[in-house]
């Protein structure tokens, strides 16, 4: 056992954060305000290494591994939620499909680019009827006509889908039905009939571009199948058992971003003779914050150091992102708690966190599914 | 061409306040240390006379063992290499300026030496000019802008007051550097990557056939200045009471 990141995970955490202070962390409420793309921050990214930061080297990426990539998530989601999402749903989703089963070819077009940052990435599983059941709701379909797919239908949800280059979509290619008759295939964004709608006016996260997509006779070479056909649903859920724990990871990252600010502000504040820090009632909820924080931080840890094993992680993925994203809306709660009212003034960053992590019991499995496959792992057994 | 950069392990100045007089004091501080960030610039400034004129960057420190860790952020900047000087007692700058000035005899035919402008613990300023003179070489400080480098020659703009010189001196030299040369680029995961797994190199003042001088300067007391006590004022009245009486405020303050 060592529970001590070793130098170069520690280095990138402390080369990550000093990033985050003055790059991230300072345009945070203005990105959240504006519904700003956090653009500048995320083109520095890339020359730095952390935009392949798990590619492997040969096609262009930084060749880490999946504790480097938590620690990513982590350290800007202290600075601001859309900001890492963004990176998440670039590197965790999109980028991981091409890089877990694309082809060579696939990887050549397509990896070498997202490992650098020069195009981001995009997974599009969800659509209007399907959202936890892929497998029966999934209409968007495609069909052979020569030596191309053409494919039709809507997706929702889609983060990233206006800022990405490519966009792997989880589509029906057998309309038979069954486990195997999703497939998944690449779309570059210029191709014709791909129509990107505007972004989604949401709670929160409103720097990070969440779509519909329509795709209208989107023809693409037979090549662009990602994996094999049939194993679609296969590989998404393989795809999301890796980005659970970049949610989870996240989600630590927004926590402590609360919490700290729940420490200052009750340092700041007083009431009744002295700093509401001097109350046990504050105290012991910073305790248990504090605590909830660590346990989460080292399940996610934990799970992120399975997978790098090669060790079956998808039972300790499941219970990391759901404890750590239930752990996190608990924890902003309590730091708005802390700042009575103006904790729930747009003029304190608790309310926008509060708010950004709110999607990560939803997102990329929701607690309910995280529950449904931790109970079936427990019952196997 | 080659380029030697010297850098110091210091407290993280966010933390500075943290520390208490006898923390400091007796000089084992508790507190995260980083390299510090005038050096911070020189490093930045060594790795652009790499981009622009060829050759190679050095790292060198002298310092305890812990300060490895400030050379291997030199090395995850971008610097070539790096030497830790091992020196764990009491030393003051010119007892520095003497090891550093054997460290750069023994790296070899060294072009330009690099140094931030001061440390953020010492505050002296003094190691560049010490290092000048003990290596015998010309000293330019204050410098915002290397203009040229040539093989026996470097034109740069130094900064003094208002005033900007431009300057040319044979080398080798000791050049130290100012904010303005450039903001410190950031890591990249590769060079974090190597830089963690190189085994650097230690040389100790034996090695280097040196004596350190006994320290001449010694600190004979150290205070914290008092917390300043800030205070908030509100004016009261018509706008224009309220104008006259905070400009009399202002004035009493000696602000205006
Ligand atoms: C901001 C944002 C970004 C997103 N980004 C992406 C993206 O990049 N790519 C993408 O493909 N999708 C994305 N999504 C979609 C997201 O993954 C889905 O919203 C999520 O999977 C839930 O699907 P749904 O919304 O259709 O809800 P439903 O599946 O309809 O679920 C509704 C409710 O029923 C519950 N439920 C469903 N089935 C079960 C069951 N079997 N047992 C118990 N409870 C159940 C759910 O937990 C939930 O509470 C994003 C969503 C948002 C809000």
């Amino acid at each position: 056992m060592d529970f001590q990141l070793a130098d170069e995970h520690r280095m990138l955490q402390e080369m990550i954060r000093d990033f985050v202070e003055k790059e991230v962390k300072p345009r945070a409420a203005e990105v959240d305000r504006e519904h700003k793309f956090p653009r500048e921050a995320i083109e520095k990214m890339g020359p730095l290494g952390l935009l392949g930061l798990n590619i492997p080297e040969e096609w262009g990426g930084a060749g880490s591994d999946t504790l480097a990539t938590a620690i990513l998530y982590e350290e800007l989601g202290r600075g601001c939620g859309s900001t890492a999402l963004t990176v998440e749903a670039h590197l965790s989703l999109g980028s991981a499909a091409i890089n877990l089963f694309g082809s060579d070819m696939l990887k050549e077009k397509f990896l070498t680019r997202l490992a650098t940052g020069e195009i981001l990435g995009a997974l599009s599983l969800t659509e209007p009827g399907a959202g936890s059941d892929l497998k029966g709701g999934v209409r968007t379909k495609a069909e052979k006509v020569g030596n191309e797919w053409i494919i039709n239908g809507s997706k929702m949800w889609t983060t990233n889908a206006s800022v990405a280059g490519v966009i792997v979509f989880l589509v029906r290619t057998d309309p038979a039905g069954g486990s195997r008759s999703l497939s998944m295939i690449a779309v570059p964004t210029d191709t014709p009939g791909l129509i990107i709608h505007p972004a989604e006016r949401k709670m929160g996260l409103h720097g990070c571009k969440t779509h519909a997509v329509t795709l209208e006779d989107v023809r693409v070479p037979l090549e662009y199948l990602v994996g094999e056909e049939g194993r679609g649903l296969h590989q998404a859920l393989a795809v999301l058992d890796g980005g659970r724990v970049g949610i989870g990871a996240l989600s630590v990252g927004l926590a402590q971003a609360a919490f700290e600010e729940a420490v200052k502000y009750a340092k700041e504040r007083e009431a009744f003779g002295g700093p509401i820090a001097n109350l046990q009632a504050i105290q012991f909820k910073l305790a248990d914050m504090s605590t909830m924080i660590e346990v989460a931080r080292w399940a996610i840890y934990r799970a992120a150091w399975l997978k790098d094993q090669g060790l079956p992680y998808s039972q300790a993925a499941a219970q990391a992102k759901l404890f750590a994203t239930e752990m996190a809306d608990k924890v902003c709660f309590e730091a708005i708690q802390i700042h009575g009212g103006y904790g729930y003034s747009a003029e304190f960053p608790v309310e926008r966190i509060y708010r950004d992590n709110r999607l990560m019991l939803i997102g990329e499995g929701t607690s309910e599914i995280n529950r449904l496959v931790i109970a079936r792992h427990v019952l196997r057994n | 061409m080659r380029y030697l950069v010297c850098i110091k392990q210091t407290p993280d100045t966010a933390e500075l306040p943290k520390i208490s007089p006898e923390e400091a004091a007796s000089g084992k501080l508790s507190v995260n240390l980083v390299v510090n960030p005038w050096d911070e610039h020189a490093i930045e400034a060594g790795l652009q006379l790499m981009e622009n004129y060829g050759g190679t960057t050095g790292a060198v420190t002298v310092g305890e063992e812990g300060a490895i860790d400030a050379l291997r952020s030199a090395l995850a900047m971008g610097c070539k290499d790096a030497t830790l000087v091992k020196h764990d007692d009491e030393i003051d700058a010119w007892g520095v300026a003497e090891l550093l000035a054997a460290a750069v005899r023994h790296d070899g035919d060294v072009d330009v030496v690099l140094t931030g402008q001061m440390t953020v613990d010492g505050n002296s300023g003094a190691v560049p000019v010490a290092l000048a003179r003990k290596l015998g070489w010309p000293v330019l400080t204050g410098v915002a802008k290397v203009v040229e480098l040539t093989d026996d020659s470097i034109t740069v703009e130094r900064v003094v007051g208002q005033a900007r010189l431009t300057v040319k001196a044979p080398t080798p030299v000791v050049v130290s550097v100012i904010k303005e040369i450039g903001e410190p680029r950031y890591p990249t995961f590769i060079n974090i990557r190597k830089a963690a797994r190189v085994k650097i190199p230690e040389l100790t003042a034996e090695e280097l056939g040196v004596d350190v001088p006994a320290p001449v300067v010694h600190m004979s007391n150290f205070r914290k200045p008092p917390a300043r006590d800030a205070h908030v004022k509100l004016f009261e009245g018509t706008p224009q009471e309220a104008a006259a009486a905070l400009i009399d405020a202002l004035l009493e303050e000696k602000v205006l």
